[in-house]
């Protein structure tokens, strides 16, 4: 070729043509990052909420259930001047709150950018409704669906827990999730999260250069359809579990209700309690709730941790009748009580004397149980007394005591039983003998337990001799209870022994006034209720009124721990609850001679 | 091209329209309206030929050249042209300047007149009647560059239309007449012009990014390289050629000086403000995702996203729903990257530089110097509109708003491409249908 002068400049050209080329080779070839950026530009992820499980009772009632409610969204960008007042109209809120919010957005608009920030939440259908019939006056409004939580019955707020956004710890421990997702935090909600929170799903949208929504990408081929958490059904019944609020209303304390043959918990009321219409939005309510000196969020069956007081002389002779310390039948002395050193005596409060071990039991003899502990340890087959009492301890950790059940609610409690390490720190090594730590005997001093470690003894003896670990779920289609709760647990107390103990409860309920029962009230006719009542000593105040109970005595279906505290004797207060309960659930009602002891339950207010 | 003789005068149409070129601007004519749709179809007109949206207006138009064309390549006598060219170069002159002073401010410029919904700029036109007047001049019998006279007489014709453009702020219009440069080039220019303002070009850049002392030392190295290789040639060397080689050396040299010096000055206070922070995004100067920065960066991004072959006609996601700015008009390229990938950018790249490359041959072969000049001009029009718009939006020049011949969206802008071509293609079939 000619190297002239239009041959030069055709090169010129060529030249300038690969540069044009070799530059668009790079971009569109060779680098990547330009792919990856018009997809962050141009695709929206819109999320799709999963609704979240619904949580179902043991006969099929919705405990939880999701209703709908809507986030009211703005991108601050698209927004131009509006009618400040009839947008507050529409959304049911104050034009003082508007223009409060779009003079924020103003001020951090640098921050806000493009982006789509929350202006309302939670706002009910109708209200959107109303909004959505004026949207096309607000540009740069809009709604998304959110479901929340809806509680049909009232009953069950400090068992069921609640459900609040994650906050950025959630997020750095859970990475899973992301802000504006909902996380379960206390009860079956938090205990549950993984079955109840679904997947998330996401519609994809293309946007336009001022995210303003356009199209659904590809027809939402590409989206991903978000998937339901799993229902689960709880075994509370919804019915006794409300019941039993009601009666605790205005006391202190806890009741539990555990089916025997199964453990599961029937009812599981902690007083006072949070009301379900205030775990729906406790994002309002959770400043007073945490105020409250009497803790509605504490959970007190399982976060509770108390002193037994008399139903643990069912364990102590128990333990004295395995033992070969105690034959059914031996009879001790009790003459107002016991007299442990030469001028202290654990007092006891006035029946015939002596008793066998039944009707120890049944008048709930404090004396004789002093006895049953002392042999106990002070056992010829055990070195010493510190011996003596760790073997104790195995055997009152046999029945669910001392350890945590493993209920998989939320902040169990494990209790306390002493070792004798712990007495030895106490007193000195050797410095402490049966005496000393006499009040063990009738379920007082170091022990801590809580109502449900209580129900679940309630639920051994009704099993005469083996439990259940006490749970809140029952198999269901889609989730299966972990096998553990499917797991027989016995006692180191040989069966055989359980009968007497049995036949002792079912005499201080149903001895009638000549065997000085002390659970009397608690008699239900036609059903064998076994009880034991407890009153235990309360260094804070007014004694602590325990009772546990189960019926019928055979083949029995339901057992039954109230804890009321400081409220005196057990068979005054806490044995109607859990005795009022117990015959709601086997008979779904009240019989007329008991109407009485309901009305002064539901009533009785101490607070 | 001819198989017959010489002086055939029975050639017909076959033989003496450049069908070639005919078919590569039809085929940029059709891609730039299928983008345009492209570009708004978002927006929603149902059909291409909806008159509302710009698709529609555009195919108007598209009819409405086509006419001109076939007047201008089959009616008209080419020898018109020669004969309107003063007059109509005075005419589009003084309403170059009258448009200074008679229209709306549109973006800072003053470029359009608007009668009623007709929209026009002479800027447009006055490319042709520059071009037809630069073929003129240049082509009279007796014309040396070399000769002052004749050197301003040209300095005059291109630079008169381009300072009143300036005068509109139309800063991207008036830097296309610097193509003009390389057709004073091709009619025998020194082609150390060239090299000089290349040269220009680059120490700018490279006081500004690099600072004064490389661009120096480059000025420096590159004088004293050109003068001992021009010193060093055994043949013509006389001892005034040498002292006109070292006088002009040393010329050079100050004036490069002067510019780097110049350079600071020249940037902070001569150029406006958006046009120096164009130039600062472009060379990476200043980070501005949002402001400057944005337009060429979601330019990149949608060309970019494109890939090898694109994400299929109205399937892009950039251009269709407004990332990138004035996407039918000066940025209408982005949805040819977007949508049809780097194949498709090649094939309209190849397009362009296919038409340039046959204009200037067939203006080559031409025996009339007015056809070979105004062929010349021609497609250095084209090629300073497509290297600066094409430039523009993959990040190799600043941001310039001019149109991409032919396939931006607006009819005075196409109108004037179209007039520029036909009027190139009669005159060579004229000459075709005679020689």
């Amino acid at each position: 070729m000619e190297i002239n002068r239009k041959n030069k400049l055709l090169i010129g050209l060529a030249a300038f043509a690969l540069l044009l080329l070799g530059k668009l080779f790079y971009i569109q070839i060779i680098n990547d990052e330009y792919k990856k950026d018009a997809s962050n530009n141009s695709m929206v992820y819109a999320d799709i909420y999963p609704p979240r499980g619904v949580i179902y009772d043991r006969n099929g009632e919705i405990l939880v259930g999701n209703s709908v409610c809507y986030d009211i969204l703005v991108t601050p960008r698209d927004v131009p001047e509006f009618d400040t007042l009839a947008l507050a109209e529409a959304l049911d809120t104050t034009a003082d709150f508007l223009r409060e919010r779009m003079a924020y957005y103003r001020k951090y608009r640098s921050r806000i950018g493009y982006r789509t920030v929350t202006l309302l939440k939670q706002v009910s259908p109708e209200t959107c409704m109303k909004f959505a019939e004026k949207q096309y006056l607000f540009p740069g409004f809009r709604s998304q669906m959110r479901s929340i939580r809806d509680y049909p019955f009232n009953a069950g707020g400090n068992l069921l827990g609640y459900i609040s956004e994650v906050n950025s710890d959630d997020i750095s421990k859970n990475p899973e999730y992301e802000a504006g997702d909902y996380i379960g935090r206390t009860g079956l909600e938090s205990a549950m999260e993984k079955e109840l929170r679904g997947e998330k799903g996401y519609h994809i949208l293309l946007r336009d250069s001022r995210n303003r929504l356009q199209s659904s990408y590809l027809d939402g081929r590409e989206d991903k359809p978000a998937v339901p958490g799993n229902n689960i059904v709880s075994t509370i019944d919804a019915h006794l579990q409300q019941y039993g609020q009601q009666l605790m209303e205005g006391k202190v304390g806890s009741v539990v209700a555990i089916e025997p043959s199964t453990g599961e918990i029937l009812a599981m009321v902690s007083s006072p309690g949070i009301d379900v219409d205030v775990l729906a939005h406790i994002g309002e309510h959770y400043d007073s709730l945490s105020r409250d000196p009497r803790k509605p969020m504490f959970n007190r069956t399982v976060m509770a941790s108390y002193p037994p007081g008399s139903v643990f002389k069912l364990v102590n002779g128990l333990i004295g009748l395995q033992e070969g310390v105690l034959k059914p039948s031996d009879r001790y002395p009790c003459n107002m009580g016991y007299w442990y050193t030469r001028t202290r005596r654990l007092g006891c409060h006035a029946h015939s004397s002596p008793l066998d071990f039944e009707s120890a039991i049944a008048t709930s003899c404090n004396g004789y149980f002093c006895y049953v502990l002392k042999n106990i340890l002070e056992n010829g087959k055990y070195a010493s007394t510190a011996d003596a009492l760790d073997a104790w301890r195995e055997y009152v950790l046999s029945f669910g005591f001392g350890e945590k059940l493993g209920s998989g609610i939320p902040a169990e409690l494990g209790g306390n039983i002493p070792t004798s390490d712990y007495y030895d720190r106490l007193y000195g090594r050797g410095r402490w003998k049966f005496q000393t730590i006499v009040s063990l005997s009738i379920g007082q001093g170091e022990i801590g337990v809580t109502p449900l470690q209580i129900a679940n003894l309630a639920a051994i003896m009704a099993n005469r001799g083996y439990w259940y670990i006490p749970h809140l779920v029952k198999d269901s289609e889609n989730v299966e209870i972990d096998p553990k709760y499917k797991e027989r647990h016995y006692t180191l107390v040989d069966t055989s022994y359980f009968e007497t103990a049995v036949d002792g409860m079912y005499k201080a309920v149903n001895g009638g006034g000549t065997a000085g029962g002390t659970a009397l009230a608690a008699a239900v006719p036609g059903l064998d209720v076994c009880g034991k009542t407890g009153t235990a000593q309360n260094p804070h105040g007014e004694d602590n009124a325990v009772f546990i109970c189960f019926a019928p005595k055979d083949e029995p279906k339901i057992a039954v721990a109230a804890y009321v505290e400081n409220a005196g004797f057990g068979a005054t207060w806490a044995l109607p609850v859990a005795s009022l309960m117990l015959e709601k659930y086997l008979t779904g009602d009240i019989c007329p001679q008991r109407r009485y002891l309901e009305k002064r339950m539901l009533e009785t207010r101490f607070f | 091209m001819s198989t017959k003789g010489a002086y055939s005068y029975d050639r017909g149409l076959r033989q003496t329209v450049d069908w070639w070129l005919v078919l590569c601007y039809l085929a940029l004519v059709v891609i730039g309206w299928l983008s345009i749709y492209a570009s708004i179809h978002s927006t929603g007109p149902e059909s291409i030929f909806d008159l509302g949206s710009r698709s529609g207006k555009q195919f108007l138009w598209m009819m409405v050249v086509f006419a001109v064309d076939v007047v201008i390549l089959f009616v008209v006598n080419p020898k018109l042209w020669e004969v309107l060219t003063p007059p109509a170069y005075i005419v589009v002159l003084v309403l170059l300047v009258l448009v200074i002073f008679l229209s709306r401010d549109v973006k800072g410029s003053h470029s359009w007149f608007e009668l009623g919904p007709v929209k026009f700029q002479p800027a447009e036109v006055s490319k042709i009647t520059t071009s037809l007047m630069l073929a003129l001049v240049m082509g009279r019998q007796g014309f040396r560059l070399v000769s002052p006279r004749c050197f301003l007489q040209v300095a005059l014709v291109i630079g008169l239309p381009m300072l009143a453009i300036l005068g509109e702020s139309e800063t991207g219009s008036a830097l296309v007449y610097l193509g003009y440069m390389f057709v004073l080039y091709r009619e025998g220019l020194s082609g150390w012009w060239l090299f000089a303002f290349a040269m220009a070009i680059l120490l700018f850049i490279l006081t500004l990014t690099a600072g004064w002392w490389l661009s120096s030392a480059i000025l420096t190295a590159v004088c004293a390289l050109c003068c001992l290789m021009l010193l060093r040639r055994r043949w013509k060397t006389s001892s005034s050629f040498r002292r006109g080689v070292v006088r002009r050396t040393v010329l050079a040299f100050v004036a490069g000086a002067v510019l780097i010096f110049a350079t600071r000055f020249i940037f902070e206070n001569v150029l406006q403000d958006h046009q120096r922070s164009r130039i600062e995004v472009l060379l990476g100067m200043k980070e501005d995702p949002s402001g400057v920065g944005y337009n060429v960066r979601q330019s990149m991004i949608a060309i970019g996203s494109g890939g090898f072959s694109g994400k299929g006609f109205l399937n892009g996601t950039q251009t269709t729903f407004g990332f990138v700015p004035e996407q039918s008009t000066d940025f209408i390229f982005c949805t040819i990257g977007e949508e049809h990938g780097f194949v498709g950018c090649f094939v309209v790249i190849f397009l362009y530089v296919f038409m340039i490359y046959r204009i200037m041959q067939d203006a080559d072969r031409s025996r009339e110097a007015f056809t070979r000049i105004y062929g010349n001009c021609l497609a250095a029009c084209l090629f300073m509109h497509l290297f600066i718009n094409i430039g523009m939006t993959i990040g190799l020049m600043p941001v310039i708003g001019i149109p991409l011949p032919l396939l931006s969206y607006g009819g005075s802008s196409l109108l004037a491409f179209s007039v520029l071509l036909f009027i190139f293609l009669a005159l060579n079939r004229q000459e075709n249908k005679y020689f």
